[in-house]
């Protein structure tokens, strides 16, 4: 079984070897992003309003207006909102009339990302909005997401994300590649950092706290809050025009795993390394990556699939332990390498997103601050 | 560069019916899909990548199911995208599914959409609580009575004409295997006396809910060329949405309908549809849409639709059949109804519809649209590829 599986991933990986990335001739970037600041609960705000400024912080950075946007997508979950079609409502927030090109993903919005820049490969258009949004202050999360998965065997028991989230911290620590000090570290320099992002929800020091469930503390999970992110991509000459140093796409992919957690070994995230192989994120080296690790375990998970050693920086803002506004917090990692670009404070990052329990699905794009010579 | 030119190599639905006790969501979607596969003559491994749509949700309890449903689909190892955009996904999930192909990034494309409404109860999922939607407006139906009423007073159509519609789809389902609702004592009468739902809505002006799902292989110049049978070639897809309410929104006929068409058309060269279209898949819930969108997809002038419906040329054997298949007034598992309308074109211009075959098809529609008739999706599909597809690549 496991063989098996190998085989077929190795098969993926040859078919991506001739192919693509380098076949393609039409370069996309992310020319802007905005988010919201995160904060616990948003009761003052709906959704429409929660990202109305944020859309208009997007567009007023490019001077775009909606009309101009070639196609709009955009990523988040009904369960959140507690009430089907949420997204209908967002649209409003847009101004979609005259109609607009549009879609959206019920993933987060890193994946609405990844629809918008297939769009743009094309060559149907030349500019397109994303945005995600979350606003989990609602219900309790940890229930919600319970939601998630196999609804015959496993959803019944409502086994919530820290539970499950800990096995894979357990399985870690059990097989010699962290220890609840390690976990600490990681906890305490996402906290530091953050205090430089005006964004964040949480920064400063880690409270003492005991296990929230072992052997998590509340220092090693996210919080739980409520945010919303855009990003404006453009291709070729449109990007050059909109921004003085775009953040080139240079490849981005993303896979998934198993449902079934007894299936998968916790301790590695074979989809993460895939990803990057095909988004070609390790030759060159990438001087900063941006990881959706809501779990402090998570970060040493992905560290070692996407063989990050000491000279990369990651996650500078903070992280998803600072700020996770659930489906626009790996759009956000986007964001976030993009805008370090953008300031000239990396020349190669790599960004991550995850969805579904104990990062079963996971997105890896690699982003550039000059033009290839390819 | 020029974009990859698609193909749709392989079609696979299940037998809709109000409740398939026999198969878990797993069991459905993967039902479909290898119908697919077998079709295209390909395995699993053959697939390059998964998108997948459904409806909300909220239907049948699961959030984000494309992360319990990836093994059913063979998806491991591989990228899978989630679409929804209500109504319209089945036919968006497709076009991004297309966009995949024609960007070159993946070469073979399982797109797949589905609904299991037997797991849930739609008509109280779409009766959303106050204060988010006015107090007596239940379900589906309850939205769009008001604009079919607003249709009937701008054009003047007689009341008798939906009932045609349904008569008609409901006699076309009766050559299609796999449509849900195989009502064989179908009469004109039966459907003008059954119970009023939503005035001027009839009981069997409704569609049904269903279980199913509906699954197509996508691929390009060269996977169309080692297709064991005739691929249908996508000539132009499109979407495009607008707000569910506003001050200047024309509820009979949205704006966002209207640009889609003339977007798919332009992409396809299409200047006449009423003629140069063989057979249209269109998203009917309700009877009345048929001749409402006509009219929002150019077949006819504004007010004249339901005239082309009352003359019989959206018959079976008309010279515009609109849903051979029996369409979404016989078969709705929602989340997959706008995916059966693109998946009943691809096989009328491959000619492998079956009894209900339109002779000779070659240029056909697929429609499908969503939410409060504000999220469109459609493509043409024929069966010739689109010019200049037989071409090396320019880049």
């Amino acid at each position: 079984m496991h063989e098996a599986r190998r085989d077929r991933t190795g098969e993926v990986t040859r078919k991506a070897v001739h192919g693509t990335a380098r076949d393609r001739t039409r370069e996309v970037a992310i020319v802007a992003f905005a988010q919201t600041d995160h904060r616990r609960r948003t009761d003052d705000l709906s959704e429409v309003e929660m990202l109305m400024p944020v859309l208009h912080d997007v567009l007023g950075t490019t001077g775009l207006k909606t009309a101009d946007i070639g196609f709009t997508c955009s990523g988040s979950s009904d369960y959140l909102a507690g009430r089907a079609f949420s997204f209908t409502m967002a649209l409003d927030g847009v101004g979609a009339h005259p109609p607009i090109s549009e879609s959206h993903v019920e993933m987060d919005g890193a994946w609405a990302l990844y629809e918008a820049w297939v769009k743009l490969l094309t060559g149907e258009t030349d500019t397109a909005l994303v945005y995600a949004y979350g606003k989990s202050s609602p219900g309790e999360v940890r229930a919600v997401l319970t939601r998630q998965l196999d609804p015959y065997y496993l959803a019944p028991l409502w086994p919530d994300s820290v539970a499950l989230a800990a096995l894979q911290a357990q399985a870690l620590i059990d097989a010699g590649d962290a220890d609840e000090p390690t976990l600490a570290a990681v906890a305490a320099r996402s906290r530091a950092d953050a205090a430089a992002n005006p964004h964040a929800q949480l920064s400063g020091p880690v409270p003492a706290g005991d296990h929230l469930v072992r052997p998590l503390r509340p220092g090693d999970c996210p919080p739980i809050g409520d945010g919303a992110a855009a990003v404006i991509l453009a291709a070729g000459d449109r990007a050059r025009e909109l921004c003085e140093r775009p953040a080139w796409i240079r490849g981005m992919d993303h896979r998934i795993e198993a449902h079934g957690l007894g299936v998968r070994d916790l301790t590695d995230s074979p989809s993460t390394r895939l990803a990057a192989e095909r988004a070609g994120a390790f030759v060159p080296p990438v001087d900063l990556a941006e990881l959706h690790a809501p779990f402090t375990s998570q970060e040493i998970v992905l560290r070692k699939a996407l063989k990050l050693d000491g000279d990369v920086l990651v996650n500078p803002s903070g992280g998803a332990l600072a700020a996770n506004p659930l489906m626009a917090a790996g759009l956000i990692r986007l964001g976030e390498a993009a805008a370090r670009i953008h300031r000239g404070a990396s020349h190669r990052a790599l960004a991550h997103a995850t969805s579904g329990p104990c990062l079963q699905q996971n997105l890896v794009a690699v982003l550039e601050g000059e033009v290839s010579h390819g | 560069m020029a974009k990859e030119p698609v193909a749709v190599v392989g079609i696979g639905q299940t037998r809709h019916v109000a409740a398939r006790r026999d198969v878990s969501l797993a069991g459905l979607v993967r039902e479909a899909a290898q119908r697919a596969l077998q079709d295209a003559e390909l395995t699993w491994t053959d697939i390059d990548a998964v998108v997948i749509g459904k409806a909300p949700d909220f239907f049948e309890g699961v959030m984000m199911p494309e992360l319990y449903l990836a093994d059913a689909l063979g998806a491991v190892g591989k990228p899978m995208l989630r679409v929804h955009t209500a109504g319209s996904v089945g036919g968006s999930t497709a076009l991004v599914a297309a966009n995949l192909i024609a960007a070159r990034v993946h070469g073979t494309v399982l797109t797949l959409a589905f609904e299991k409404q037997s797991e849930s109860n739609a008509m109280w999922a779409l009766s959303l609580p106050v204060p988010f939607q006015q107090p007596l407006l239940a379900g589906a139906g309850g939205f769009f009575a008001p604009h079919i009423r607003a249709y009937m007073r701008r054009t003047g159509a007689p009341d008798t004409v939906g009932s045609l519609v349904a008569y008609k789809d409901r006699r076309n389902a009766l050559k299609n295997p796999y449509a849900h609702l195989h009502e064989t004592d179908i009469t004109l009468e039966k459907v003008q006396s059954s119970p009023m739902l939503w005035d001027p809505i009839r009981y069997s002006e409704t569609c049904p809910s269903s279980d199913g799902a509906c699954a197509m292989i996508l691929t390009g110049r060269a996977g169309a060329a080692r297709s064991p049978r005739p691929p249908a070639w996508v000539h132009g897809g499109a979407m495009r949405s607008e707000p569910t309410l506003f001050a200047g929104k024309d509820c009979v006929s949205p704006q966002a309908g209207k640009d889609c068409a003339a977007d798919v058309y332009r992409q396809a060269g299409i200047t006449d549809p009423r003629r140069e279209i063989d057979a249209v898949e269109m998203y009917v819930p309700f009877s009345w849409y048929e001749p409402m969108w006509l009219e929002n997809l150019g077949f006819a002038a504004a007010g004249e639709g339901w005239k082309l419906t009352e003359s019989g040329v959206t018959e079976l054997d008309g010279d515009l059949p609109v849903n051979p298949s029996g369409g979404v007034l016989s078969t709705n598992p929602i989340g997959a109804s706008g995916m059966l309308r693109f998946a009943e074109a691809a096989l009328q211009v491959r000619g492998e519809a079956g009894a209900h075959q339109v002779p000779g098809a070659r240029m056909a529609l697929g429609h499908a649209y969503g939410g409060g008739s504000q999220f469109f999706a459609m493509w043409l599909v024929g069966a010739e590829p689109p010019p200049g597809a037989g071409e090396a690549p320019s880049g």
